[in-house]
């Protein structure tokens, strides 16, 4: 019986990994083209290649140049990106050089 | 083994698109509020209907709240995060 | 069986037909019902729906083989097997035998949010589970409409209520879902919308104090059914519905004669009694002797071997027995050897069609070949006026097609000479017998004459009848020769 209910489960994650026919709106905020906005665009669009191929909708802003969406979006960091879509709107900040977190945080993967 | 506070069963009958939708909410809202204190079981009532009678499962998908005490229950996707928490007790917590 | 073929024969393109074995509601609905579909049954609280339903299964399993699940929503397995116990029904033993399924499913709104999308697979998960673990010719839901209490989201309920009915349809069972009486529709939500093919009404009413149960079948898609309502009665074996079907021509005139008791008598009726199957009905004033002439007839059907019912409505079993013995007429010998029973009820305590269908519960159970009704005429008081004459002729005719001799006693109020009888069932009698009391001087005599016997010669002169202590005796007035018309 403990088998069938784990099962199920399994059958949900992997038909929820299936799934993901929802679009991502990203957005990454980057102030410059400093080396960290650098390494920052270079690692996001690697992921969106790897793990959302396809479903993800990445823009990408200067806030130097565009000064009032950083503070329409409450941009204080940068790099910063959001999530806009999926919902619930998320927010990281950093080089995205911490893949594992990203990806639990834009839930592509669960952390046990 | 990891601390559980909260002991989740959610009841689902296969893998119908209502279910993964529940599923996923589910998660979702455990991650966001309850990271770490939560198990969630997940039980396929077509394989075993006999468990619907436990706890009394009609509509599908439903959520029970084993522990902590009293038992509750959350029935329907899970789609609204704001009923959830009130329906688990954890509004306010995260 | 013999019973339902009476009622199909002239029914040929009707839809199959599930019988549910409950006593008189397969006549009413001529033959059961509708086979594979479901049917509602309807009504207020205590009505006895929960009842109905679940003695189809019983009677379904036991009487038809096929297993049953009862769905129930508002009491508990435990409940259910103790109350209907009492009414002997042996849940547990057919729970045990695989020939029934009890879930019972609570729904308690105070611990259930909803949220979001849901539907009701649960229930199905769990019906389908039920039906195939007895598999399951009949399923009850009772009352489904809990669920409208439980879950708030209407659309989700009414567009699971119809998947459940197109389910029901699709897995081929025999259905019976409850429902609440509802004020402005037949079921608090509008159950009915759901079942096209059956809909069954009971009621619960009181007049003038007397109680009485009523099922009314209000639909039934594709098949004859009867459209008055059937009074029922709750008893120790279950619900017993009165079919009052007018199925009179189909009864067989019987040749064979049968003893009237009274060996004079028989003298007057072409030497050889009453005609078997016939009705005979005794009128007189108070004391001239009809109750005597009653268990007499009784007494020698007995001697006979033959079951008798006697019907008393004034006096109690006890009293009956006592009084006879002052006649000689010894009738404990016979309730003792289990031939006699004298079934003794106060007219007045329940409706004229609690009465009939007792009395109609009684016959095919206990089968007599005799019944006295003594006295037919304390039944008008027991229900509205103009039905008492409708509701006696259902109930001669019933007698009538199972072969039954039944004779009526009928107090007339009217005079010692009138002819009408008080509620005027003389033209459904074979033979009228009418006694009779004349006062000479100080002395009050006692006489009997036939005023009609049907297909028979009979003596025309009025006689003396003498109560004696071996019963009643007939002889010829001395010196009188009276001529009747």
């Amino acid at each position: 019986m403990a088998k069938s209910k784990d099962n199920i489960k399994q059958q949900l994650e992997e038909e929820l990994k299936k799934r993901k026919p929802e679009k991502y709106v990203l957005h990454l905020y980057v102030a410059g083209l400093s080396p960290m906005s650098q390494k920052a665009i270079a690692n996001i669009k690697k992921l969106c290649d790897e793990h959302m191929k396809g479903q993800v909708e990445l823009e990408i802003q200067d806030i130097y140049q565009n000064p009032i969406i950083a503070k329409d979006g409450q941009i204080l960091a940068a790099p910063t990106l959001i999530k806009e879509l999926p919902p619930p709107l998320r927010k990281f900040v950093g080089d995205m050089s911490n893949t594992e977190k990203l990806l639990v945080g834009l839930d592509l993967r669960t952390k046990e | 083994m990891k601390k559980s506070d909260y002991k989740l069963v959610l009841y689902v009958a296969g893998t119908t698109p209502k279910s993964l939708e529940a599923f996923a909410n589910l998660k979702k809202i455990c991650e966001e509020h309850l990271k770490g204190e939560y198990s969630i079981e997940v039980v396929d009532l077509i394989k075993n209907p006999k468990l619907a009678k436990g706890d009394q499962i009609v509509a599908i998908p439903t959520l029970v709240r084993k522990l902590p005490q009293p038992i509750k229950k959350i029935i329907g996707d899970l789609s609204n995060t704001e009923k959830v928490l009130v329906g688990l007790n954890i509004i306010g917590k995260g | 069986m013999a019973k339902s073929k009476k009622f199909t024969g002239s029914a040929v393109s009707e839809l199959p037909k599930c019988p549910t074995g409950i006593q008189g509601l397969d006549e009413v609905t001529f033959g059961g019902l509708p086979k594979g579909r479901p049917t509602l049954i309807c009504g207020g609280p205590g009505c006895g729906k929960t009842l109905l339903a679940m003695e189809f299964l019983c009677r379904g399993a036991l009487e038809y083989n096929e297993p049953g699940v009862f769905i129930a929503f508002e009491e508990r397995e435990k409940d259910l097997e103790e109350n209907f116990a009492s009414l002997g029904f042996d849940l547990k033993s057919l729970v045990r035998r695989k020939k029934l399924y009890i879930d019972y499913i609570y729904i308690e709104r105070s611990e259930i949010e909803e949220t979001g999308e849901y539907d009701l697979e649960g229930l199905f998960v769990r019906l389908d589970s039920a039906i195939n673990s007895v598999g399951a010719k009949r399923v009850v839901l009772d009352t489904i409409e809990a669920l409208f209490s439980g879950f708030s989201n209407e659309s989700i309920l009414r567009a699971e209520l119809r998947r459940l009915f197109r389910w029901l349809k699709d897995k081929g069972v025999t259905a019976i879902i409850t429902g609440e009486k509802g004020e402005a529709l037949l079921t608090k939500h509008g159950l009915e919308e759901y079942v096209a093919d059956c809909v069954i009404a009971l009621d619960h009413r009181v007049n003038n104090q007397i109680a009485t149960r009523r099922l009314k079948i209000i639909k039934y898609r594709g098949s004859r059914h009867g459209t008055n309502e059937f009074p029922f009665l709750i008893g120790e074996n279950g619900i017993s519905v009165f079919p009052m079907t007018s199925l009179l021509l189909t009864s067989n005139a019987s040749s064979v004669r049968i003893s009237s008791g009274i060996r004079s008598l028989d003298a007057m009726l072409g030497d050889k009694g009453y005609y078997r199957g016939s009705t005979i009905l005794v009128s007189g004033s108070a004391g001239s002797g009809k109750t005597t002439f009653g268990a007499q007839f009784v007494d020698s059907a007995c001697r006979n071997g033959e079951r008798a019912l006697y019907m008393a409505f004034e006096e109690s079993e006890e009293q009956l027995v006592r009084n006879m013995k002052s006649v000689g007429i010894n009738l404990k010998k016979w309730v003792d050897k289990g031939l006699l029973e004298i079934a003794s009820n106060r007219a007045t305590l329940c409706g004229l069609e609690m009465h009939l269908v007792m009395a109609h519960k009684s016959v095919k159970e206990f089968k007599p070949k005799v019944v006295v009704i003594d006295p037919i005429t304390t039944l008008t008081g027991a229900g509205v006026e103009g039905e008492a004459k409708a509701m006696m002729a259902r109930l001669l005719d019933f007698l009538k097609i199972e072969g039954i001799t039944v004779l009526a006693n009928d107090l007339s109020l009217i005079g010692d000479k009138g002819e009408a009888t008080e509620i005027g069932i003389s033209s459904l009698c074979d033979t009228w017998i009418r006694l009779t009391m004349e006062t000479q001087g100080y002395r009050r005599t006692r006489r009997i004459s036939i005023l009609k016997s049907r297909g028979m010669k009979h003596a025309h002169e009025t006689k003396d009848l003498l109560i004696t202590d071996k019963g009643l005796e007939i002889k010829d007035i001395p010196g009188v020769r009276e001529e009747n018309t």
